[in-house]
């Protein structure tokens, strides 16, 4: 037996350099495995919260060296008690800054690129230049919107199989108190974020009526307060959750309710509970979440050893429940399919293609962008750019793609009705009419 | 200052003032601070517990920093413990973190009172020797033991502790106690009070289901020779009868009625799993009984006295489509009934106190409170001690786990968990520690796990030989993301059991991560 000479790879190299029989199909152990992890393998973190703070440094101590991190937030007081990389008097400042630098000192030669910005302000070539995208979100609508851009890069061969190198891979995690789970996305292969977006139902809100006419709980007295009260006194004035003298004019509202109709359990932290939505959050559950993920990123690249298939289940409130299901892909799904097929004149104009996917009954897209081969055809937003690309609505469609009679563009907009908005991205299969080379055969396949 | 409540706030919507209050009260010691060890105090300094006390001999190597993020390059060669007690003050200034630079092992040898200071030990990364002798000395000294283990993609977490008693479980899903199947007199009067048929469609449809429910089913007794609907067939036709009092479609408290009708036929009387603690020999109570089994005995009486069969109301009732007014006056109905029944036990329990010769005022008005309004819920964990179930795990759950699908891998890294510390103890490393000899490793791991699979009388029994080559690749390694799993798990029991709230687990639970079909054993 020989001692092995130090190194800080110790315990990592017993996976990456020796073979195994319960490993991924392309593990190829070996020194080169764990410098090509260091020099040429990126991932990006989303979110910088309670999840995203764990992925950072188990990835660092996972034998990534390039990582970067987005997110919109600043730091808050309640971070402190999981957001581990976080000091008091950090409150305030950007937390994927903060983050990047306190992994950094700690971790030799891992670099760290922060973004402190909304999802959506990134172009799509920032999502495709990393090799796995994990997610440490709290949002349904920031997921969605991820899932969507890793899906776009997606594209299927003749025989309808997803073409490997443009699979980007994910690892999505959440917590809630004790209770979270982890699952890896292989989009194409596994089911995708949309697939299974049952998984994840609506919040339930309070009927009005029930908040004007009939309130029986603390809850209700709350929300009155904050929903109807605030706008019939402060007219005009929009309610700002994080104003401590706005949610304390809630609160007293709340108490005077409750007060009037006998109602008990109006508390100021019951108030902030409420009207912020907050979701209790734990140390132990997202660590442990996180760990589940990091470790995946690290399978899912290397090969050392297979994978979840591909949902885990965590609860640790009574006793320790941990479950694994496979789930399957939604054949019908409009994100990681093989895109919505749009067929066109080859006349038609960009605004004449902005006006028709508004009208698409699968789309209902408005306020479109687009963009083909990574080329800005018309970008809403910002000005400078609406106002560089304006001039192209005029233009004909297949001209400004090169006419080319076939191919992938992606449009980013506000899809859904009235309300209930958000931003998201499609793929569309645009196909020109009465161009050589394409025939009816290839159109029927992505119908 | 308001800080520190608002730093926990995320948490105390979780375990309350109370438990934040346990946490802080508790001193826990931790024994070798590798990733394991450290990811878990990470998690209870951050959360805030009173004191930490890191045990660990161990230099800091060029390895450490690979693997454990508390550990710094200016360090290498320092104290392992001291190092990571550092970064954890920084955590969390509130908490007091010490460390003592020796090896757990000798610690257990030399000086078992030590152990007596702490509410609980964390003993990671020990072998099965030192694992066996540690939990001796703090079941004596009646200090609670987690221990946590990472091993390459594998690792476990197992609680020792004699007994643990649990009021607030606070399970996820549990029926409100409504009492529907059971009305006593004050809710059957004022049920009678309100007229279902009500002409006005306002008050028609703002009638509380709790109300409707006990009304059909007694109208429905008086048709049927006083019994409760329990077939199918009578239970579709009062579910019918509920949907045809309805006067319009948009009735949302009929709807609720109709998929509430099921706690009309529930069974009346007390779970299974309550009736065991009641009939368990600690509710014999003498003067060493804790408060839990005194007030489990008032609870025996009180179920079999004025409580007719049933545990004291729990006295809240959940959210329904109701007039304010009718809503808030069911409340009270629920909540003065609830307040009967836990002055009857408060009677019952200082009984008993003065019976087994303790002072009858002992037991605190508010634990006795918490006691009733938990009644259905409250939980008796117990643990084998480790030596006990090392030389006699449980046969018939052993051979099931060996023969289960859903079971094999983890019993087989429990197998050879066990194994490699076997193989450490013969050979003064662990298989495949070092490279090269690999093969030879592997055959001598599995001649070893062969003769503990005997030992255990499963000599049947194989492992495969892909798990043996697994654990010999995993040459003992310490991998981050493995120890900040078990990490995480092993301090959220040690929440779980200082705050005395939610339901520790049960058994040894094998992490398996590979495809994370984990599994908790029960031997
Ligand atoms: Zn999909």
């Amino acid at each position: 037996m020989t001692a092995a000479t130090p190194s800080r790879s110790r315990d990592l190299d017993k996976l990456l350099l020796r073979p195994g029989h319960l490993v991924g199909p392309n593990f190829e152990p070996g020194p080169e495995l764990r410098e090509d992890i260091k020099e040429y393998v990126k991932v990006l973190v989303v979110g910088a919260g309670g999840l995203g703070c764990e992925l950072l440094k188990d990835l660092a101590l996972s034998g990534f060296r390039n990582l970067d991190v987005i997110d919109m937030d600043r730091i808050e007081v309640t971070n402190l008690n999981r957001q581990f990389l976080f000091r008091l008097e950090d409150v305030g400042k950007p937390k994927a800054e903060v983050a990047a630098k306190r992994v950094m000192e700690r971790v030799g030669g891992v670099n760290i690129m922060s973004h402190f910005c909304r999802i959506e302000d990134k172009p799509l070539d920032f999502y495709s230049d990393f090799s796995i995208i994990v997610l440490g979100l709290d949002s349904i609508e920031a997921r969605s919107y991820i899932n969507a851009v890793a899906c776009s890069f997606l594209e299927y061969d003749t025989d309808d199989n997803p073409r490997e190198e443009t699979v980007k891979p994910m690892v999505d995690g959440g917590t809630e108190g004790f209770k979270g789970h982890a699952r890896i996305i292989m989009p194409g292969t596994t089911p995708c974020f949309e697939c299974t977006i049952w998984l994840f139902p609506p919040q339930v809100k309070f009927p009005l009526c029930t908040l004007a006419e009939t309130p029986r709980t603390a809850a209700h007295c709350i929300e009155y307060a904050h929903l109807i009260k605030w706008d019939e006194v402060h007219s005009g004035k929009t309610f700002d959750p994080d104003n401590p003298e706005h949610m304390q004019w809630v609160y007293s509202e709340a108490v005077k309710r409750a007060e009037l109709f006998g109602i008990p359990g109006v508390t100021y932290s019951l108030t902030q509970g409420v009207v912020k939505n907050i979701i209790p959050a734990i140390a132990s559950t997202n660590a442990i979440i996180s760990a589940a993920c990091a470790l995946e990123t690290l399978k899912i690249i290397s090969g050392c050893s297979r994978t979840l298939t591909n949902y885990l289940t965590y609860n640790g409130v009574e006793g320790l429940h941990t479950k694994v299901t496979e789930f399957v892909r939604d054949r019908e799904c409009l994100v990681c399919g093989p895109g919505v097929l749009i067929e066109l004149d080859t006349s038609i104009t960009l605004r004449k293609f902005i006006d028709l996917l508004e009208g698409h009954p699968g789309l209902l897209l408005s306020r479109v962008s687009v963009t083909h081969r990574g080329k800005n055809l018309y970008m809403q937003a910002p000005p400078v750019l609406e106002e560089m690309t304006r001039s192209n609505l005029d233009v004909p469609l297949f001209d400004l793609m090169d006419k080319i009679p076939k191919d992938i563009v992606h449009v980013n907009g506000m899809a859904g009705k009235g309300d209930k908005k958000q931003s998201c991205l499609r793929k569309l299969r645009v196909v020109f009419n009465g161009i050589d080379g394409v025939t009816d055969v290839d159109m029927a396949g992505g119908a | 200052m308001a800080e520190p409540k608002t730093k926990y706030d995320r948490q105390l919507r979780i375990w309350g003032e109370q438990g934040q209050e346990a946490l802080e009260k508790s001193s826990i010691c931790l024994l070798n601070c590798g990733p394991t060890g450290s990811e878990t105090l990470k998690n209870l300094v951050l959360g805030g517990v009173g004191s930490v006390t890191v045990v660990d001999g161990s230099k800091l190597e060029l390895g450490d920093l690979g693997n454990n993020f508390m550990v710094d390059e200016s360090s290498v060669g320092q104290s392992k413990a001291k190092t990571v007690c550092a970064f954890l003050q920084e955590l969390n200034d509130a908490v007091k973190a010490k460390f003592i630079e020796e090896h757990p092992e000798a610690l257990i040898e030399s000086n078992p009172s030590f152990f007596s200071q702490f509410t609980l030990v964390v003993a990671t990364q020990l072998v099965e020797d030192s694992m066996v002798k540690l939990d001796k000395i703090c079941r004596d000294a009646n200090v609670m033991l987690i221990f946590a283990r990472s091993y390459g993609l594998t690792g476990f977490v197992r609680i020792s502790v004699k007994e643990h008693a649990v009021i607030e479980s606070k399970p996820d899903h549990f029926l409100d106690d409504l009492r529907l199947n059971n009305p006593w007199p004050e809710l059957r009067r004022f049920a009678e009070t309100i007229d279902l048929d009500v002409a006005d469609p306002v008050v028609h449809k703002h009638t509380p289901y709790v109300i409707i429910l006990i009304k059909m089913a007694e109208e429905w007794a008086k048709s049927h020779g006083g019994t409760l609907p329990s077939t199918r067939e009578d239970k579709k036709e009062f579910k019918d009868l509920i949907k045809a009092r309805m006067i319009a479609s948009d009735e949302d408290n009929y709807k609720e009625a109709m998929e509430a009708s099921f706690k009309v036929f529930a069974p009346r009387g007390i779970s299974p799993s309550l009736q065991q603690i009641i009939n368990d020999s600690s509710s014999e109570v003498n003067s060493n009984s804790s408060e839990f089994w005194v007030m489990v005995a008032a609870l025996k009486e009180f179920i079999a006295n004025e409580g007719g069969g049933e545990v004291p109301l729990e006295g809240s009732i959940p959210d329904m489509t109701s007039s304010t007014e009718l809503y808030v006056t069911l409340q009270k109905i629920y909540q003065a009934k609830a307040e009967t029944d836990f002055l009857a036990m408060e009677q019952r329990v200082k009984k008993i106190l003065k019976r087994i010769g303790r002072d009858p005022d002992s037991i605190s008005k508010a634990n006795i409170k918490s006691f009733c309004k938990n009644a259905r819920k409250v939980k008796v964990c117990r643990y084998r001690l480790i030596e006990d179930e090392f030389n006699s795990p449980v046969q018939p759950e052993l051979q099931k786990y060996l023969t289960d699908e859903d079971y094999s891998v983890a019993v087989g890294f429990y197998i050879l968990l066990r194994s490699a510390d076997r193989y450490a103890a013969n050979y003064n490393s662990f298989p495949g520690q070092f490279d090269g000899e690999m093969d030879e490793d592997i055959s001598r791991l599995k001649t070893i796990a062969v003769a503990l699979l005997g030992d255990l009388g499963c000599n049947g029994s194989t492992l495969t030989e892909d798990l043996i080559n697994e654990m010999c690749r995993y040459g003992a390694a310490e991998l981050h993301a493995v120890a900040a799993f078990v990490g995480g798990i092993a301090s959220q029991e040690v929440i779980k059991l200082i705050t005395k709230q939610f339901v520790p687990m049960c058994g040894t639970f094998i992490f398996n991560g590979i495809d994370h079909k984990s599994q908790l054993l029960s031997l």
